[in-house]
């Protein structure tokens, strides 16, 4: 259980905050309004040379192994439910990292999703 | 009104594939490494022995192809929309992870988890009722 929790620690955090950085770096990149495939080539590469880019990629790194890790010790059903726990600290990163106005409907959103997963993880067989 | 509309649709249709995509990829994923099975020990022979298992499995390399198409539909949807809008959107794909969990890999998944999966899509249908973007378009 300890080993779970640890994993899930490492899954949110590090996880939510490498997404965190990428949303920066895209919204430095400017809106896509051409999905042409060799416009988007074009976007991927322009958001390569954005700094936040790396520093979200490197987290999200970090939180991808430590989901590899718990998916071979855990049912799938589980898992991603269990580290949905993220929603409340990306609402709250959006908010303080990114400038985004997180209406009270947004939070309302977020914490249905957290009881959700509170559910999820209470009914785990 | 029409750009409104386009900026809504645009990320509807990317928020669909992150939710089609994902759940796929972690299956897939979940498969895999269900096969390769649980790390021996801590030590660096094990470690190593685990993820060279690990990357020269084909179905992990699906499941990576299809978190690729999920993540390029992702950073794109970002480079308009809030973080906070488009994660809790993507919280679809809990729905769809419990029903390829339930059918493909023949997972028992009780009433009280179906409920939690049910309000996680009741929150995401809230959040979806907000404007995708609240930010004026560089935060930096």
């Amino acid at each position: 259980m300890l080993t779970q929790l640890l994993y899930i620690f490492l899954i949110v955090f590090p996880g939510t905050g490498g997404e965190i950085c990428v949303s920066r770096a895209m919204k430095q990149v400017g809106e896509v309004t051409d999905f042409r495939p060799r416009a988007i080539a074009r976007v991927i590469g322009r958001a390569m040379k954005v700094p936040w880019m790396w520093i979200g990629l490197s987290m999200m790194a970090l939180g991808f192994f430590a989901l590899l890790g718990m998916l071979s010790v855990a049912n799938v059903s589980f898992v991603f439910p269990a580290t949905a726990l993220s929603y409340a600290v990306g609402a709250l990163g959006g908010r303080l990292f990114l400038g985004e106005r997180v209406t009270p409907q947004r939070w309302i959103g977020v914490l249905v999703v957290c009881i959700g997963v509170t559910l999820v993880f209470l009914g785990k067989g | 009104m029409k750009a409104h509309q386009g900026l809504r649709l645009k990320t509807y249709i990317l928020i669909c594939m992150m939710i089609l995509f994902g759940p796929l990829g972690d299956v897939v994923l979940g498969k895999g490494m269900k096969h390769i099975g649980a790390m021996a020990s801590w030590a660096p022979g094990d470690v190593f022995q685990f993820f060279f298992r690990t990357f020269t499995t084909g179905t992990i390399w699906l499941g990576i192809a299809s978190l690729m198409t999920f993540f390029v539909a992702y950073i794109l949807v970002l480079s308009w929309a809030d973080y906070s809008y488009v994660q809790p959107a993507s919280a679809m794909s809990y729905g769809l992870i419990a029903l390829l969990a339930y059918f493909v890999l023949h997972e028992e998944i009780t009433p009280t988890r179906w409920a939690g999966v049910l309000l996680i899509c009741l929150g995401v249908f809230v959040v979806g009722h907000t404007h995708p973007r609240t930010t004026e378009r560089d935060p930096c």
